[in-house]
């Protein structure tokens, strides 16, 4: 049936590799979204910088690797921390004076954010990529009998359903998720318990611009590292906020890895269709359910 | 009365006399830009919604008129209008399922909307790909008048803005346009009125994408090609940023911005990747420090009635910060719990 709808069905080694880069994607897809989606639950801003704060954590991988020796393990934790640290400075001193304003502000000053970070690496660095070498532990590849699995590839997404998973446990489960979620319902009533929001709020953001960090050091080995790595990346992202429904954690690491998968798909079957598939399931999703899949509906 | 009818003539007897002195390509590409921005303040100034993604009807209607004009040997005019008639189409389709959510909702489905016709653009037969669609004849207007020269195209051009303004004008200032304010100010109660909001702002939405789609089409023209530039979301981003450096909701602040910005881009043309950054930096100086752009701010020294409240020109009403209790948005339909 399948030869007669004239469908190309490569051999397994090559469906199982293209399902495996889908599922890689899937895992950055659904890493950013959930930074996204935390900033967007606390803050109800829409974080245009976040592609421009990936970017800067993988430039800050690489710039640790080639000017001060240090690899990939300790750039793991040093590249998030120093992006948190960014964006805490960015909701100190900028988002801070627009809090009570419209939230759309909020997406034309992240926006303009930004255009002047990219701006800034695109000068210094070109479009082209630098390229970042896969630390010698995870090189090589394993077979699986079906397919080759790279080892850093099985490493990326082990890593990212972790951070994914703790974060999420990280909202839903602790104290400290309880008090974000309460004072993203009724701010006053929350500090008036004696709770530092606008604190909150900051690290909030800080720790957003942080996993968006982090993906962005798992990225280097694999996709180049480029100052226009985040703005390819960021339409996509938001159109998976979107389907998984704008605040909702859950939503976003589900439906990052799935429409991955779904995406990886459709490059076997119908590679025309591959960058505008996600779009279109955004579009039904619009149609059928308009709060996202995961969120409730309006 | 009198004041705008002066006005208004001297800065057409400018328009008019702009060529002689300034480079007309210049003007033609800043006043093809200008109507793209008032076409979006249409929306964003005076319905209340922000898309982000008109670049899809501006440079959809581009490659449109390119492929009618070059392969299908429309004269100028009717290539103009089928890319405004496609134009208006993809915004029905678009509006129509947009509208069904609200401020950055809309904007995101906007953005994603456009993000699939800038791949469709990418990779449909017809519009070259990366190369793009090249040496577009610009004809004879009405089978006589030679649109080659740069002068007489520019006045075609004007003739083209002035069309699309006044279209605009004419229907900021109808009772159309006053639903539409009224739309933007408290939904509910239009509603509680008895208008059908919805129809009001998908109509907008069409309006405003079809003259997206003019601004587009006649660009394609001037410059003789259509590019996936044209349909890139960082041209919905330029769009956005010279109607809110201009002034969200004026009539006048759109031109103004278009000017500065193209007038910024021409002269800054060698810097390369700095023009981003300057750009980038514009917008976030006007989003914490100039929200009512250059015109809402001139207005204001000139009209204490004009200045009396505006520090918020996309949403007016009273947005409390955190600190107090938190906003009743009754305009925002009920969302996701956040955080769930």
């Amino acid at each position: 049936m399948l030869s007669s709808l004239h469908l190309a069905l490569p051999p397994a080694p090559l469906l199982f590799a293209q399902l495996l880069v889908g599922l890689i994607n899937g895992a950055f897809y659904a890493m950013l979204s959930l930074g996204l989606a935390v900033i967007f639950g606390l803050l109800n801003i829409i974080n245009f910088t976040h592609g421009a704060q990936y970017m800067l954590g993988a430039f800050c991988a690489w710039f640790l690797l080639n000017w001060a020796g240090i690899g990939y393990w300790p750039a793991l934790i040093i590249a998030p921390l120093a992006v948190t640290l960014v964006g805490v400075i960015i909701e100190r001193v900028l988002l801070r004076r627009i809090a009570g304003l419209d939230h759309l502000y909020g997406l034309l000053l992240t926006f303009g954010l930004a255009l002047v970070i990219e701006g800034v690496f695109r000068q210094a660095y070109g479009s082209s990529g630098q390229p970042y070498t896969v630390p010698p532990v995870l090189q090589g590849t394993v077979s699986l009998g079906f397919m080759f699995l790279p080892i850093y590839r099985a490493w990326v997404i082990v890593a990212s359903l972790f951070v994914c998973l703790t974060t999420w446990f990280v909202i839903e489960r602790t104290r400290l998720g309880a008090y974000l979620r309460a004072a993203t319902e009724n701010p006053v009533l929350v500090q008036s318990f004696g709770i530092n929001v606008p604190r909150m709020v900051t690290l909030t953001y800080g720790a957003g611009a942080g996993l968006a960090a982090l993906a962005g050091v798992l990225a280097a080995p694999i996709y180049q590292v480029s100052p226009l790595m985040g703005s390819s990346i960021i339409t996509v992202v938001f159109a998976v906020v979107v389907i998984g429904g704008m605040g909702s954690i859950l939503g976003a690491i589900v439906s990052g890895f799935v429409l991955g998968l779904i995406e990886g798909l459709t490059k076997v079957f119908y590679p025309q269709a591959s960058n505008t598939v996600i779009f279109v399931i955004m579009a039904i999703v619009l149609l059928v359910k308009p709060g996202g899949l995961f969120g409730r509906t309006a | 009365m009198k004041k705008t009818a002066f006005w208004t003539a001297a800065l057409i007897a400018l328009a008019l006399a702009a060529p002689f002195f300034i480079y007309p390509i210049f003007l033609m590409r800043a006043l093809c830009m200008a109507l793209f921005a008032c076409a979006f303040n249409l929306l964003v100034g005076y319905v209340g919604l922000l898309s982000f993604g008109h670049a899809a009807f501006f440079g959809g209607a581009a490659y449109i008129a390119a492929h009618t004009i070059k392969v299908w040997g429309f004269p100028p005019v009717l290539g103009l209008l089928s890319a405004v008639a496609v134009a208006a189409v993809l915004g029905l389709v678009f509006g129509y399922l947009a509208i069904r959510r609200q401020g950055i909702y809309f904007a995101m489905i906007t953005l994603a909307f456009a993000q699939m016709v800038f791949f469709f653009c990418l990779q449909a037969k017809f519009t070259g790909g990366e190369d793009g669609i090249q040496g577009v004849p610009r004809g004879y207007l009405f089978g006589v008048i030679d649109l080659s020269h740069s002068l007489t195209m520019y006045y075609f051009v004007l003739a083209v803005f002035l069309i699309g303004f006044g279209l605009i004008v004419r229907t900021i200032n109808s009772p159309f346009g006053q639903v539409m304010k009224a739309i933007r100010e408290n939904e509910p109660r239009a509603l509680s009125l008895g208008y059908h909001t919805d129809r009001y702002k998908l109509l907008a939405f069409v309006l405003s994408a079809a003259l997206a789609g003019l601004a587009g089409a006649t660009k394609a023209l001037v410059f003789q090609f259509a590019s996936l530039t044209d349909v890139d979301w960082t041209m919905s981003g330029e769009v956005v940023l010279m109607t809110l450096l201009g002034g969200i909701g004026t009539i006048a602040g759109p031109i103004v911005g278009a000017f500065l910005l193209i007038g910024m881009e021409t002269y800054l043309a060698q810097a390369g990747s700095w023009v981003t950054v300057i750009e980038g930096s514009i917008f976030v100086l006007c989003v914490l420090a100039f929200r009512r752009g250059i015109v809402g701010v001139v207005a204001g020294w000139f009209s204490p009635a004009a200045a009396r409240g505006e520090d918020d020109a996309i949403a007016p009403s009273e947005a409390p910060r955190y600190e107090e209790a938190p906003p009743e948005r009754v305009v925002e339909p009920q969302g996701p719990h956040p955080l769930s």
